[in-house]
């Protein structure tokens, strides 16, 4: 049907799309397909020797959670918790947070801090591409008519991993600053992805080699100045705009902070505060 | 959450009588899902409408083009300005505002057209379809620019709705200490849950139409909506819809009207019903308003004066904004005695989304300005913040600064040293431990977000006390109606009161069986054939419609002692209700009331109205109030400093009741007053950029979850008011008002520790650059 017609809506949970319509902002031409019972998009796998897991498109972000994900790759098991209320957590889908590509989509720091790739099918065959190639813009993907994302592959890093998120409310509150810090330990690499203060996800080059560079990689700890400094670089390196939701100049500020202290978090032996999520 | 003893107020009372909590009649199907909210309500044949709005906050209509419209199969009707058989305008206190735009529209929002047609997508299309040709104009979007004059008149009464003054005792006094602030407060929503629904029963032949709507007055509406269809009163017959909340929200007319004209033009029932982006258009607000204020005092902390400008912005149509602004004007001293004042008051016309009642109605904002003042003269004076505010709370007997001597109980001091004795939060920031031993990160602020350490976070508390006028003011005879009918031992109530969720339909019951020994209390429909009720709002109906039910109860139960007296020899006035039995004190006689009242009817209507109240005069003295209620407020709250991000830790209260006549409702008030009050301090603000309004839904309107919503210890302080018909003051708006500053008092107390210095925080909501930048 994707093939055939170009009017047809897809939706993976619907949590993004169903708000869009019953806004009146959205108006579906064609036919409205779910493909979120699909079982092949719904699986996950482990793939040891590769060191990926592998996401199906519409795994939930409850599904992400749990304990045998959250293990694997905690920030996205964190991003998630912070999506809306359980019930949407348990509709919402990873594939879906891509379809959409807002810069204040929760998963996508992650993805993008991972160097996630995406998969994409279509009558054709199929097609991978980095997610930072397939986030575009704004609500712009890279997808093309005829196409289904199937699947998110991302490495399995060994080193610390967080994210954290700002919203004027203490749950269930669209991102108005976030950031996922991943330390990769074998490659001696820091990786930073922001939300919500650019056009689309945005990696923070310069921050991220400063702090890979000053970081003890036994202790990934790192001296106050240095960490001050990644703050700063990762404050440079967001392009926030001033809207309803808040000001430029606090986005900003808000990033610098948060992956101050998402770096601190890294070398504090009892990990980030709470449960794992 | 908090807990209430069940005999908090009269030990020995029998369940379901006054002074208990017995369980809501609607609370089963309310938490089960199948009460029928007024969006719910259907009826055979029935049509669908839907409201054509201006993208402009200014502008003249030049055309309107509907032949697209009909062009669409299902489409049924389509009506504008023209259409309008009545008065072309309603409104509360003034009626400046037009069933549709005629041939200007000032706000974003303002209804243009209406389309009736047979389902709602189709009357979407409809009003897609609808051509309206526009000549924009530049928009008055400036309070001040409204009071000088510098902008034409946007609407031909003028773009001063009232400017009213207050001077007070020696207007040049002055005091040895002088602090001063302008302070802002942010447009909050109501955001009730059941959005704005009515269905509409046309009679045959037009003659009349019955209206099912969710409302907070029915004859109000009435009135409004028969005007405006032409019709006499009594051909507008409305019964109560399901209420989802209301909050001020439905007090003024939004579907009403709209809803009749195309039931009535159509011949058959039609129903109307608002998205929540659209209810965020369709009824006002609260009014963002800035104040300035100089507190005068001596060397101790006693105030001397107060000097305020307070400028409201009421938006495009009057609506209540000259009683709103009264309120806050008339209450700028908070509870505290102040022996001189001068107090000039603004209600002004913008291109705004038009503002209105909501719960606090004036006081909120005012009690913002004043009670921040309070803890600047703490600072100046270096006296504890608890301490001034007792060395200057009010008493019975003190006045007003428009000379109204306060009558009723005053117990201010109580309620602020009850706050204080209340126990602090025992939990640690973050809270208990978790099992791993680090913080429960829904604990700190920022929450599910993770974004603090409990290392990053300080904490603070803050106070916050507070007047209310309960009832309505400056003249206005808000009576009450009800009737009370005893057949077969079994007592219905009839009365127009609108249960908008505050309870009034369990608290009837409870008035009748403590008053008639009668346990079988039935509740008639809630509609508008008999008298009014008033509105439910100001904090009035236990007062009002609980005096109305209280008066018609006791007439009958007169009815019962004379009936009882002449068939046992006895005599009427030496009777009594004791529990279920009428008795005899002296005698011992004794006999069930139920089986007294066998095979006899009985049936009495009573008005309940409170004593008259004055106008002010032009120095802004006189008696407008009627009651006055209080109330204490302490705020614990965490905060992230370089964050900007808040999480409200506890809140203690007391609260100056009366007498709890249904402890569990009064501790519902309280808590979602409280949640209310929480918004507007840290989250609830709709934003208007050039006048449009940019975050009306769920996603940008933020309101307070459960997880941003802190325990609440509360203390009722029960001193029956002599002058309350039951002893009992309204308890709906006081834990709304003092609430909000109390939160920012903490957030500042905190900010203070961090640096020594703090910051002013003179604006609500409380943004997080406010605090971190």
């Amino acid at each position: 049907m994707l093939a055939e017609r170009d009017d047809v809506t897809l939706l993976a949970g619907g949590t993004d799309a169903m708000v869009e319509i019953n806004d009146g902002h959205r108006r579906p031409q064609g036919p409205v397909v779910a493909v979120n019972r699909i079982p092949d998009l719904r699986s996950w796998r482990h793939d040891r020797a590769a060191g990926t897991l592998t996401i199906g498109a519409c795994v939930t972000y409850t599904e992400l959670m749990d304990p045998a994900i959250a293990t694997l790759v905690p920030a996205l098991a964190e991003a998630s918790r912070t999506v809306g209320s359980p019930q949407i957590r348990n509709a919402g889908t990873l594939g879906g947070n891509l379809g959409t590509c807002s810069p204040a989509g929760d998963g996508l720091p992650v993805l993008a801090a991972l160097d996630a790739t995406v998969t994409l099918a279509s009558r054709s065959g199929t097609r991978t591409m980095p997610v930072t190639e397939f986030m575009v813009g704004v609500k712009r993907t890279a997808i093309e008519p005829g196409e289904l994302i199937t699947e998110v592959t991302l490495p399995v890093v060994d080193g610390w991993q967080g994210y954290a998120k700002v919203g004027v409310r203490n749950a269930m509150v669209i991102a108005i600053a976030s950031t996922c810090v991943v330390f990769d330990r074998a490659a001696q690499t820091v990786r930073v992805a922001l939300g919500s203060v650019g056009p689309t996800i945005l990696r923070c080059p310069d921050a991220e080699a400063h702090l890979a560079s000053h970081v003890d990689w036994n202790t990934m700890s790192a001296a106050a100045d240095d960490l001050d400094r990644f703050g700063t670089l990762v404050s440079d390196a967001s392009r926030p705009i001033t809207d309803h939701r808040s000001s430029a100049e606090y986005r900003r500020h808000a990033v610098g902070v948060l992956a101050r202290r998402l770096a601190q978090r890294a070398a504090t032996p009892a990990g980030p505060p709470g449960a794992p999520a | 959450m908090t807990i209430v003893e069940e005999t908090a107020t009269t030990g020995t009372a029998r369940h379901g009588a006054l002074g208990t909590s017995p369980t809501r009649p609607d609370g089963v199907a309310k938490v089960q899902g199948s009460f029928e909210f007024s969006s719910d309500i259907s009826a055979d044949g029935c049509l669908w409408g839907a409201t054509l709005r201006s993208p402009h906050p200014y502008a003249r209509i030049v055309s309107i083009d509907p032949s697209a419209a009909w062009q669409i199969d299902g489409v049924q009707a389509v009506i504008t300005a023209e259409d309008v058989p009545g008065q072309m305008t309603y409104g509360l206190i003034s009626q400046d505002q037009p069933v549709f735009a005629g041939d200007v529209v000032r706000y974003v929002g303002e209804p243009v057209a209406a389309v009736a047609a047979d389902d709602p997508e189709t009357c979407r299309r409809a009003i897609e379809a609808l051509a309206v040709e526009y000549e924009v104009l530049d928009p008055l979007t400036d309070a001040e620019a409204a009071i000088a004059g510098d902008h034409p008149p946007i609407h031909p009464d003028g773009n001063v709705i009232r400017h009213q003054r207050i001077v007070c005792g020696d207007p040049d006094a002055t005091g040895e200490v002088v602090v001063e602030g302008t302070y802002e407060i942010g447009m909050q929503d109501q955001a009730f849950l059941g959005l704005e629904a009515a269905l509409a029963i046309p009679d045959p032949g037009g003659k009349g139409v019955e209206l099912h709507i969710a409302t907070q007055w029915l004859h109000e509406d009435r009135a409004q909506i028969a005007a405006c269809l032409g019709l006499p009163e009594d051909a507008v017959r409305l019964v109560l819809g399901g209420v989802g909340g209301a909050f001020g929200a439905r007090e003024d007319i939004s579907l009403q009207v709209h809803t009749c004209l195309l039931a009535l033009r159509l011949a058959r029932p039609v129903r109307m019903a608002y998205s929540r982006a659209e209810s965020f258009l369709g009824h006002v607000h609260r009014h963002p308003a800035t104040i300035w204020m100089r507190h005068h005092a001596t060397g101790t902390g006693e105030i001397v004066k107060i000097e305020s400008r307070m400028v409201f912005d009421g938006g495009a149509y009057a609506s209540t904004s000259s009683a709103v602004l009264v309120n806050a004007i008339t209450l700028a001293q908070g509870p505290y005695r102040c022996p001189n004042a001068v107090v000039d008051g603004w209600a002004v016309r913008t291109n705004h989304l038009p503002c209105g009642a909501m719960r606090g109605f004036g006081a909120v904002q005012a009690c913002f300005a004043y009670e921040t003042q309070m803890d600047r003269l703490a600072a100046a004076c270096d006296v504890d913040p608890v301490d001034l505010r007792i060395l200057n709370a009010m008493r019975t007997g003190d006045t007003l600064i428009t000379g109204q001597p306060v009558l009723n109980v005053a117990p201010v001091a109580e309620c602020i040293r009850e706050t204080a004795a209340l126990p602090l939060p025992d939990e640690p920031v973050g809270g208990a431990p978790m099992p791993d031993g680090g913080p429960d990160v829904m604990k700190l602020p920022g929450g599910a977000g993770r974004t603090a350490d409990a290392s990053n976070i300080v904490r603070g508390i803050g106070w916050g006390a507070s007047i209310k006028n309960l009832m309505y003011s400056e003249a206005f005879d808000d009576y009450s109606t009800a009737r009370c009918r005893i057949e077969d031992g079994v007592v219905t109530l009839k009365f127009a009161t609108a249960e908008v969720g505050q309870g009034f339909v369990t608290l009837a019951p409870q008035i009748a069986r403590t008053v008639l020994g009668i346990d079988d209390v039935r509740l008639d429909r809630i509609d508008t054939l008999i008298g009014s009720s008033g509105s439910t709002s100001a904090s009035r109906q236990t007062w009002m419609s609980g005096g109305a039910v209280n008066a018609a109860c006791l007439a009958v139960r007169a009815k019962i002692f004379e009936h009882v007296a002449s068939s046992n020899g006895l005599d009427a006035e030496t009777l009594l209700i004791d529990g279920t039995d009428i008795v005899e004190p002296a005698t011992g006689w004794r006999q069930d009331a139920v089986e007294a009242c066998a095979g006899q009817t009985f049936d009495e209507t009573a008005e309940y109205h409170h004593p008259p109240t004055t106008e002010l005069d032009e120095h802004g003295q006189g008696s407008p109030h009627t009651a006055f209620a209080f109330v204490a407020h302490r705020a614990v709250v965490d905060v992230d400093p370089d964050l900007g991000l808040v999480k409200v830790v506890q809140i203690a209260t007391a609260q100056d009741v009366g007498r709890a006549l249904n402890p569990l409702s009064v501790i519902g008030q309280i808590e979602g007053g409280i949640a209310q009050g929480l918004g507007l301090a840290v989250m609830e603000e709709i934003i208007q950029i050039d006048g449009v309004i940019r975050n009306g839904n769920f996603t940008d309107y933020l309101l307070p979850t459960f997880l941003d919503m802190p325990p609440v210890v509360a203390t009722l302080i029960e001193e029956p008011d002599p002058l309350a018909p039951l002893g009992a003051k309204g308890v709906g708006e006081p834990p709304t008002i003092s609430s909000t500053p109390a939160i920012v008092a903490a957030i500042r107390d905190a900010l203070r520790q961090v640096d020594g210095v703090g910051k002013p925080l003179h604006r609500v909501p409380v943004r997080p650059g406010d605090i971190c930048l």
